[in-house]
Order: C-alpha cells, then structure tokens, then sequence
C-alpha cells in the first residue's frame, strides 16, 4: 500500500517535472536562413536544408556530436577484403512514424529513386561510389535492379562499390542516402512529402510549413532513441537578413544563429562572451587563375600573384573573424588525410615573397612600363569585396594593375564553368570528409575546375589513389597529387573557411565541428 | 460603367501577353541558370534537371507550353522551390501580405489625411512645422534603415514589441512592419492633402461657405475633404499596389512569410516560373486598382461622370 502511495507521488512528481519541463525546454527557436526547397531529401541541397531533413530522417550510418559517422539504423556491418561489398544489419523494431517497419527494401527503393534520372536529384553525385550508380543516373542503364544495393532480407543491405571508398560510411550519413517510406512515396507520388503527408524515420517529425516563415517539428515517438531527446522539436526559422537575425537572437526570440554579419564580431565578443563561435570549417576560399589563357598560363606569373598575398591578413584583418591562412589545397583534419601538401615557400618572410614575385613577374617580361593587367571578379558579397579590394592592392604594389569586377552569384558561377576569368573568387565546403573532395576540383575535363588546370600526371595519381584499397598508400599518392598542383600554382588557396554561429548558454551539447553539423538529438536547453 | 470596367480589362489582355512574352524571352537572354550556383553540378545531373523542368526543348517550344499552361489557369512549377507549384506560393504568401499591406494601407491614409488637413488648417504654425520635418524623416530615411533602428528601440532597449516574426498574427507582431511600411506613405498623403487643401479652402465656394456663417469643422468636412482628396486619390492606386504586392526589404528584416520577395529573389535565383507568375501577378493586380480608382474618381468628381 505505501509503495503504491510512493508510487503515485513519484509519478506525480514526474508528470509535474515532466510539465514544467515542457514549459521551459518546449521548443528550440533556430535561425535558419533560407527558405527550404522541399523536405525530400533527394531534392534538397542547402545547408539549411540538411539542418531541417537531417533531423527528420535517418541513414544507415549518422552523425555524432562532432559530425563523426555512427550507426544510424544500422546498427553493425561488415566490409568485405577488398573493400567493394559493405553488409548492413538493421536495428530491431524501426519504424517509419506512421509505425510501419523500415526495411531493407526501403533502402533500396531510395537508392534506384536518387539514381532515376527522373528524378532529377541534384545532389545524386554523392553517391556515385555505389556500383552502377552513375550510369542510371545518366541514362545508360536503364534497368535500376543492375544498381549495387541489394535488400538480402528485411533487415540485411548489401551494397556493393565501383572502387574502394574509404569515406564511404561518411557518405551514407548524408542526406542523398536516406530511406524514404516506399509505401508512401508510391502511394502519393509527388506529394508524398506535404506536411500531412510525409513520414519520417529520424527523431523528429515536421509539423508546420509556413513557407517564408519557418518550418516545425516534433519528436518522433517512434525513433528508437525517442527517449533520450532532450529537446520537444525544432522551430527553423527562414531569415536571409543576418542583422535582423541577430536582434532577434538578443530579444531571445532566436536560441542559434547559424550565421552572423562578419562585422558584429568583434562587437558580440564584448556584449556575447562566448556565445559567438568561429571554428575551423572543412572549407576552402580561393582564386581560380586561368591556366589557359596568356600571359596566365605561365606558372610564374600564377606563382607571382600567389606569392604576394599576404594571407595572414586576410583572416584577422579584412574579415575580423580570423580566418586561418590557407597555404595548402586540402584544408587540414579532413580523414583519412594526416597533413596536407603546402606550397614549398610558406614560410619565406612576406618580403622575401614579394621580392621572389617581383623577379618571377619580370622574368616574365612585366615591369612598370609594361604592367601585367588582369581583371579580378568576385560574386556580389560584401565579404568577397573586402577581400578582393584587399588582395588588389597587395598585387598593386608589385605593379600589377587590377580591374574588379563583380556580379550577381548565378552569373558568377555560370561564366566560371565556362572558363571565362582572368582571375576569379571560388569557394569548396567538402560534401564527405576526404581530400579527394577538393583535389578533383582540380581534375582535366570538368566543369568546376574552373582554372581549367590540366596535368596528366596529376589525374593519373588521383586515378592511382582511388583505386588503392591501402589507406596510407592512398593518402600519400593524393598528396603527391596536391603537391604537384601546389608547384604549378594550379589556383590560389587563400584562407580556410571558419563556421559561423552563435549559441545562447542555456543551450548544452553544441560541439563545434569541420563539417558544421549539429543534430538537434544532441542538444539539450537549460534554463 | 460595367461595360466601360469590361472594354478596361478587354484592352489589358493584350499587354499582359505582351509582358508576359517579353519577360520570358528576356529572362533567358540573362546568363546563368536556375541551377547555376556555388555548388557546381555535374553534367549529368544538370541534364537530368533541364529534362525535368523541360529546359532542354527549344525555347520557342518552351514558351508555347508555358503559354498552354498559363490559359489553362497553371502557373507552372518553381524551379527552385520543389515543393510547392508557383500558383500554390502566392497563395500563401498573398493572405499575409494582404493582411500587412491592407493595414499599412489604412494608417497611411487615416495618418496622412488627418496630418495633412492639420497643416492646412495651422499652417506655419509649430504643428505645421513639427509635420513638415516627420514628413522630410519619413521621405529620407530609407526602410531599410527604419526597420533596424525601431526594432533596436521598441524591440530590445525596450523590449515593448517583438523584433520580428510573424508570431500568432496578433497586433503586437505587425505594430513594427506596419511602421515601417506606412511611414514614406503617411508622408506623401500628407504633403499632397496638405496642398490640396490649401488650395481648396483658397477657392470661391469655401469663400461663399464661410460668409454664410458656417464653421471650419462643418466647411471642412463637407465641403473641403472630397475635392481636397482628388490629387491624394491618384496616389492610392500605386500606393495599393505598392503595398499589396508586399515589400522586400520589410519582409527579409521582419522575417515575414509575404510574397515580397518573391519578386526579387526570384529573379535572383532564376526561377523562371517564378517571375513570369510574379509578373502575371503584378499586372493583374495593377489592372485592378487601376479600375478601382477610375471608379473611384467618378464617384468623388462629378465632371468626370458627366463625361
């Protein structure tokens, strides 16, 4: 009798708990920024984007707190020796949230529906290390059931690879791999994913879309880790104004700000202590340099303009977030990639460098009665200005004279791919955590190799690396790659990036990470 | 006046089509695509796309679906937000920016009319002034700036109003917007309702009014205001139009779910459906007000019914 008193009083207490927890930790206001596309994941390709499907749904393997891949619902698997064939086990009991089991099947509808040409996934790319894959995705093989991913039974996936991919169970944390509800993707076709429709598997579902607004979501009862959710849902708001967000963040209308005006920096370390972060980014900012065009193609004339950046001041300086100095292609910390190449005169004083640039420029045939010109465009962006103006006057004293140009970012980009620059502003974040993500910028015969670097050999060490299975040997034929490209100034790499945002203190678990993802399962409020 | 509205809109149709073709074919003579960006896609892929959107028939072919499409009430697809059609965006942005730009639409004329009949009644008195120098405020600060500055004070020094969102829709999430969007307005109506009325109360019958022994209150209300509000009339009609096709600048700041800004970043992002069904609807609605304030003026000025 008195345990069962005990036991109502602790249930009570509970529910009361429970009740004023939902008061306080209801639900995470999270500033977004732009207006999601969709909530297919097979049709998204923004970061704002990933922030919203990432916590909806779930792959075979997901992140941790530090965007470190972990078995998502797959809870174990096995790699063939020659790394071709992965064997996935699927976690007992998952459920879609309609409570409809999620099945191997479902894996390998998802995959054949990101490879249907059809379906005109703008990120399919992504997967392209699955067997067959690029060939459906470009029409040639018309039958999906040739495709590498094949449903053993139920719960056993095995999908089988072109080549060895080292980061591949980081692939399948991205968004392009997740399963979607065959049995409602089939029934409703296009509209399966409006919001009274759509089934999820992640830990939280949407609820509303107001488009322009925000989109929201709630826990996923039927997650198999539902309980450990600290936070009732997600509110992602869409604000493109950074400014306006940031008010919004001091009135408390706002818990995360997924990005800040670089010039509130400074500002916000005095008014905000700690509640700004600027972390190191697995991105690259550079300059593309037309390796066709004269006088560009000569690699001194690249080297010269290379040289004579001073880096060090474009971080802490032009952009007063301290960007770090990039001297190498390959940003550090990306896996399977212990140090990145550099160029061999990183550490030449920045006099010594001019000097060096300024004898590279007239061994070219450039001096004051001759002056090299080129033109420097950047897309419209208060930033890419600062930098460009920046980097114009140190080429203006060693007697370059530099026409800015800028345009719109459709314009920017569309030009770029068709070659036409002198010298322009480019920007990788990595899609997956390997150094071949930014190397094949660099690769003959595509579109985004900008510059329109060209060398066999550096093609073939790429080919070299991706065919080999060791992965020591591997890091090092890529870095030989790097190299190789670094001597030849194949393009400027002038700062790594760095992820901006800010977080109020009463939010716990926010680990700062290269890939700047963080899963709303791993967070918690405090008030 | 009903056959007169129908040859109005007859007489539109024409220029709709011819905006309509226009805008197409210029678009496409714009460089970069709608999935052009930082994120450069593979050819592949970019064809997959194109085949999807129909962007790889030829454009004179494009355009005699998008026309078949359009006569048949569909606005096509967005290229750039998957999952809602163009027709479908506007729909829901449209009652939200209705319900913003109606409301600005009433305070610039409650506010404007009444500041301007107070300075034609007190004119060069401080009143006067102290308009005259709000009105120069609202005419030169631009919103953009506006916007920041009152969400600084009412928002977080004095935490009155929230900063932004459109929260429940209630009146204390609309106080700011309203503000700023009504604000360059209040100050036109009132200069133009100031002069008019200057000129007016100047004229002979208000003259004959007042030797009779009537009162301002009376001359001023049932003499003055309607032929005072001609010129101000005029202004309405862009000025709806203005507002009913939401702000750009005050959505983004207010982070309101408006179509605003679908007129700019549409085209920014070159979502050609888009812009044609932005443009399509800007005319419609323009055409509208237009008659609205064709009628408007018949009604207030009686040497326009007469003809």
């Amino acid at each position: 009798m008195q345990i069962l008193n005990f036991k109502k009083v602790l249930a009570g207490m509970t529910l009361g708990c429970m009740m004023t927890g939902s008061v306080f930790a209801a639900t995470l206001n999270l500033h977004n920024g732009g207006d999601a596309s969709s909530l297919d994941p097979q049709k998204v390709s923004g970061d704002w984007e990933n922030r919203i499907v990432g916590d909806i749904f779930e792959g075979l393997t997901t992140e941790d707190a530090h965007a470190e891949p972990i078995p998502g619902q797959a809870e174990s698997w096995e790699i063939s020796d020659d790394g071709l064939t992965y064997t996935f086990k699927l976690r007992d009991g998952i459920q879609w949230s309609d409570g409809e089991p999620v099945t191997a099947e479902d894996f390998v509808y998802s995959f054949q529906r990101l490879m249907n040409p059809e379906t005109a996934a703008n990120y399919a790319y992504l997967q392209f290390a699955i067997k067959n894959s690029e060939k459906i995705n470009s029409g040639e093989i018309t039958d999906f059931n040739e495709l590498g991913v094949k449903a053993i039974d139920d719960k056993t996936l095995e999908i089988t690879l072109e080549q060895p991919t080292p980061y591949f169970l980081g692939a399948l944390t991205h968004y392009t791999a997740y399963p979607l509800p065959k049995h409602v993707v089939e029934e409703k076709a296009g509209d399966w994913v409006r919001i009274d429709n759509i089934v999820t598997n992640g830990p939280y579902k949407p609820t509303e879309w107001v488009p322009g607004s925000h989109v929201l979501t709630t826990i996923n009862d039927k997650y198999y880790d539902a309980d450990k959710l600290a936070i009732d849902g997600v509110k992602f708001f869409t604000l493109e104004d950074q400014s306006a967000a940031l008010k919004r963040y001091r009135a408390g209308e706002f818990d995360i700000l997924t990005a800040f005006p670089t010039d509130q920096y400074e500002w916000m370390q005095e008014n905000l202590p700690g509640q700004a972060r600027a972390a190191p980014f697995a991105g690259l900012y550079y300059y593309a340099i037309n390796n066709q065009k004269a006088p560009f193609d000569n690699a001194d004339v690249r080297k010269a303009l290379s040289m004579s950046i001073v880096r060090e001041a474009i971080g802490p300086q032009v952009l007063g977030t301290g960007e770090i100095a990039a001297y190498s292609w390959v940003p550090p910390g990306m896996a399977n990639y212990p140090e990145p190449a550099t160029v061999a005169w990183k550490d030449l004083s920045q006099a010594d460098k001019n000097a060096e640039a300024k004898k590279l420029l007239e061994g070219a045939g450039y001096n004051a009665d001759n002056p090299l010109k080129l033109q420097l465009r950047y897309n419209t962006d208060e930033n890419h200005k600062r930098v460009a103006v920046a980097i114009a006057s140190m080429w203006k004293a060693l007697g370059v004279e530099v026409e800015l140009f800028n345009t719109e970012v459709k314009v920017h980009y569309a030009e770029l791919q068709e070659g036409q620059l002198d010298v322009a502003r480019a920007g990788w974040l990595a899609d997956y955590n390997d150094a071949d993500n930014f190397l094949n910028l660099l690769k003959g015969g595509i579109d985004y190799n900008y510059g329109r670097y060209q060398n066999d050999e550096f093609d073939k060490l790429l080919a070299e690396a991706n065919a080999n299975t060791d992965a020591k040997e591997r890091a090092a034929l890529l870095k030989k790659a790097e190299q190789i490209a670094l001597d030849e100034s194949a393009a400027i790499p002038i700062y790594y990036y760095l992820s901006r945002n800010v977080v109020s203190p009463k939010v716990k678990g926010f680990e700062d990470n290269a890939f700047d993802i963080h899963r709303t399962r791993w967070l918690s409020i405090e008030e | 006046m009903l056959t007169y509205a129908f040859k109005r809109t007859l007489t539109a149709l024409p220029v709709l089509w011819i905006a309509i073709t226009v805008c197409f074919f210029v678009l496409r003579l714009a460089p970069g695509g709608p999935f052009d960006g930082e994120r450069p896609m593979p050819a592949g892929i970019k064809a997959n796309l194109d085949a999807h959107y129909n962007l790889d028939k030829p454009l004179i072919q494009q355009y005699a679906i998008y026309i078949g499409d359009v006569l048949q009430g569909d606005l096509g697809p967005s290229f750039t937000t998957e999952d809602f059609s163009v027709a479908e965006q506007i729909s829901i942005g449209l009652p939200y920016t209705l319900i913003l730009g109606g409301a600005a639409f009433v305070v610039s004329i409650v506010f404007g009319v009444l500041a301007g009949i107070i300075g034609a009644l007190k004119r060069n008195s401080w009143s006067d002034h102290t308009l005259a120098a709000l009105v120069l405020l609202g005419l030169v600060i631009p919103n953009f700036l506006m916007a920041p500055i009152l969400q600084l004070l009412f928002g977080i020094e004095l935490a009155w109003l929230p900063v932004g969102g459109w929260g429940d829709g209630s009146l204390r999430y609309l106080v700011l917007p309203v503000a700023v969007l009504s604000f360059p307005h209040i100050a036109r109506i009132s200069r133009l309702m100031r002069g008019a009325m200057i000129e007016v109360l100047a004229s002979n019958f208000i003259r004959t009014a007042r030797s009779k022994g009537l009162g301002s209150t009376p001359i001023v209300m049932r003499h003055a205001l309607r032929p005072s509000l001609m010129p101000v009339m005029s202004y309405l009609g862009p000025a709806a139009g203005y507002l009913l096709t939401g702000s750009l600048v005050v959505e983004q700041i207010f982070g309101l779910p408006g179509i605003g800004r679908y007129f700019i970043n549409a085209a920014l992002n070159r979502d050609y459906g888009m812009v044609l069904g932005t443009v399509i609807f800007y005319m419609v609605i323009i055409l509208i007000l237009n008659l609205i304030v064709d009628l408007l003026y018949a009604w207030l000025d009686p040497r326009v019914r007469a003809q």
